[in-house]
């Protein structure tokens, strides 16, 4: 489903990615985590083109990203992303943010939109907040409007980027909730998160970054087994103590 | 003394002010209109990564920003029409006021313009930078990420300082009366210069400007309540 | 159309004297503009509330009204007012260029205030806790505490407003004093050279203008390192 071959990113002189090369089979789920600074958030935004990146191949349903000729927009909409900080957008009540994409890309009429985007903010469990805005809801419940939104476009995979940083630690889990029913109903994933609890719970892989390079690539059970590199076992060890 | 005649044309002084008045907001209401799109337009696409465009962009706020606002008004009334034959042409056989509304209308629009620029540009670049990440991830195109995402929030966080532009287009729109535009001010003075009256006649006008003060700060007032989104604290967002 | 700059160099000295009158002018009411700003920014600041509201009054009038209007309300009041100060029978004569000093001194410090004041504001409470916790008096620690530190928070944006007001200085043309621009269209009227001549001044002005604000810009960027 998502391919990434040799990708290699500077900003000026500084080198943020290194020669990243995995990939994401269909219906795998995939963790990236590392060390702030590791490049874990840049890489996934290369994946729909979101940052730019000088070197190597990344391919989303054997769409080239990197190359001219591709339509980014049109792929970003078979893409669904989550934010850290949300995004939701702040002037538009929950149902128009959910419907805005739907009717603006995808041509879907108003009506089909609103009930689509309704459909999945049930799944998230918020109907009850479809007239409000943004700003009125906590931040797990904002996040989970996200994840229905980037739904409702009706993606080939997910792209999450620390979904779960910017929460107050009581609301984390209602939005792992949701991710995890996600998984398991199927959906490809690549997710980037310091949640072992949820690697664990449902990832296939999980990579480990640092510096921009990727220092490991392994199954789940492999990489809480017994890391390889020596930089993994020690974020392992300080981030489990808790 | 206002009910007075004036001295030509048959007609009382308070209906000089008036008609002073009159071409004080209808020079600003131009203006305002020019300035408002030209700004917007100018302040998007600084804000649009593309070099030689924000180069543009500064270089027209630079522009007008630093020469005085009254040698601007001599360009456009005095110079401006030497370099242009046919507006040359067009200002001898016009009526003089339509020059000079003309002149006041392009000089306080386009003036007023990189004000408003540097504004929405400020507003645009204070939204957090995942919001346009979020709207291209969602597969808009640019120019709707700016129509949908970004310049419905940007506006509403600079109405406050588009108040204070606007009461500054309704005050600059007396130097018009440099290039002869029988503004409010023109009127005041003319009023004191007939009479000997002076103190009514600036009296009057400085009530009728703290008037419109007071008036276009309702009505933007008006305008951000009306368009405050719930929830939502403006200032105090990261 | 020819442009002809050559009569210019034979107005160069008189427009030289409209310049320097220009800054003149512009220091003059900068300086005092601050030093009555400041004033007017304590008054509103004030806990007395009668001088409180007569200074934010003063201030909104200011502000509300064109500077046009300000400079012919002040040619028509300073000499009636000096008339009652000195107690002379007639109102002297004080001239064009004198009654703008006046004129922008008093219309700047407005200004000025609002600049202040948001600067006084932004000093934390605790700072004048401190002072007053030392044994300082109200006067010391505004002069010594609260002041300088509004002072050098403001810099850049007193700065930035000084060259508004070199800008507009250009206004004294409608009482006819003679600063840069008022030099310039007298000389553009006699020589009927009004584009070579107009062109001219806002070239100057432009070159000035733009030099100090890059300034303005560089030292900005410097005290936000330094902080």
């Amino acid at each position: 489903m998502i391919t990434i071959d040799n990708v290699s990113k500077w900003y000026g002189a500084f080198q943020v990615l290194d020669g990243c090369t995995t990939g994401v089979q269909k219906g795998d789920v995939v963790v990236v985590c590392g060390p702030s600074g590791s490049g874990k958030s840049t890489l996934i935004k290369c994946v729909n083109g979101l940052e730019p990146f000088q070197q190597g191949d990344i391919t989303v349903d054997g769409i080239p990203v990197g190359s001219p000729g591709t339509d980014l927009p049109k792929l970003r909409s078979r893409v669904g992303m989550v934010f850290q900080h949300f995004e939701l957008f702040p002037h538009l009540s929950i149902t128009q943010n959910l419907a805005l994409a739907q009717v603006k890309v995808l041509k879907r009429t108003r009506d089909e939109a609103v009930e689509r985007g309704l459909k999945l903010l049930d799944r998230v469990g918020l109907a009850a907040q479809r007239e409000k805005f943004p700003g009125q809801l906590s931040g797990g419940q904002q996040q989970r409007v996200a994840i229905a939104r980037a739904l409702s476009m009706d993606p080939i995979c997910m792209l999450f980027d620390e979904p779960t940083s910017a929460l107050d630690p009581e609301m984390i889990n209602e939005v792992l909730d949701v991710m995890v029913q996600l998984a398991s109903d199927g959906m490809t994933m690549m997710v980037v998160t310091h949640e072992m609890g949820f690697a664990r719970k449902v990832a296939h892989r999980v990579i480990f970054m640092d510096h921009g390079r990727i220092v490991e690539d392994a199954t789940k059970d492999d990489f809480f087994g017994k890391p390889h590199s020596e930089r993994a076992q020690q974020f392992l060890a300080k981030i489990l103590q808790h | 003394m206002f009910l007075q005649d004036a001295p030509e044309g048959g007609v009382q002084y308070w209906e000089l002010l008036v008609s002073g008045l009159g071409w004080t907001l209808a020079v600003s209401a131009c203006a305002w209109v020019i300035a408002l799109l030209l700004g917007s337009a100018i302040g998007t696409l600084r804000t649009t990564h593309r070099a030689w465009v924000t180069r543009v962009g500064n270089a027209w706020v630079e522009l007008f920003r630093n020469i005085p606002l009254l040698v601007q008004m001599f360009l456009w009334y005095f110079v401006a029409p030497e370099f242009v034959p046919a507006l040359k042409s067009w200002v001898i056989a016009a009526d003089p006021a339509h020059a000079q509304f003309l002149s006041a209308v392009l000089c306080l629009g386009l003036f007023t313009s990189a004000r408003i620029a540097e504004q929405v540009r400020a507003g645009i670049q204070s939204l957090p930078q995942g919001q346009r990440l979020a709207g291209m991830a969602l597969g808009l195109r640019e120019p709707q990420v700016y129509r949908y995402v970004l310049l419905p929030m940007a506006f509403r966080i600079i109405i406050p300082p588009l108040t204070s532009e606007t009461m500054n287009l309704i005050k600059n729109s007396s130097i018009a009366l440099t290039i002869g535009l029988a503004e409010l001010t023109f009127r005041a003075r003319e009023i004191g210069e007939y009479t000997f009256h002076f103190f009514e006649a600036f009296s009057a006008a400085t009530l009728i400007y703290v008037a419109i003060a007071m008036a276009a700060n309702r009505v933007m007032a008006l305008v951000e309540r009306r368009t405050a989104v719930p929830g939502y604290i403006a200032h105090g967002a990261k | 159309m020819q442009l002809d700059f050559g009569s210019l160099s034979g107005a160069l000295p008189y427009l030289w004297k409209g310049f320097r009158y220009t800054v003149e002018l512009t220091t003059i009411s900068a300086a005092g503009g601050l030093f009555f700003g400041t004033l007017l920014a304590l008054a509103r600041l004030s806990s007395i509330k009668p001088l409180a509201l007569a200074a934010s009054a003063y201030v909104n009038l200011m502000r509300s009204v064109p500077l046009v209007l300000v400079i012919f309300w002040f040619f028509f009041l300073v000499p009636f007012a000096l008339q009652w100060a000195l107690g002379t029978e007639r109102p002297p004569l004080v001239g064009a260029e004198r009654t703008a000093i006046i004129t922008f001194i008093m219309f700047e410090a407005a200004y000025f205030c609002e600049i202040m004041r948001a600067g006084i504001q932004s000093i934390p409470r605790g700072q004048v806790y401190a002072a007053s916790a030392l044994g300082l008096t109200y006067g010391q620690s505004m002069a010594h505490v609260v002041l300088p530190q509004a002072f050098r928070n403001m810099l850049p944006v007193l700065l930035t407003q000084t060259i508004i007001l070199f800008q507009d200085t250009s206004l004294v043309y409608v009482i006819s004093a003679t600063d840069f621009v008022g030099a310039a269209s007298k000389i553009a009227q006699r020589d009927s050279r009004l584009v070579e001549m107009y062109l001219f001044v806002a070239f100057v002005y432009f070159v000035l203008c733009y030099a100090l604000s890059y300034a303005v810009k560089r030292l900005q960027l410097k005290i936000a390192i330094i902080r």
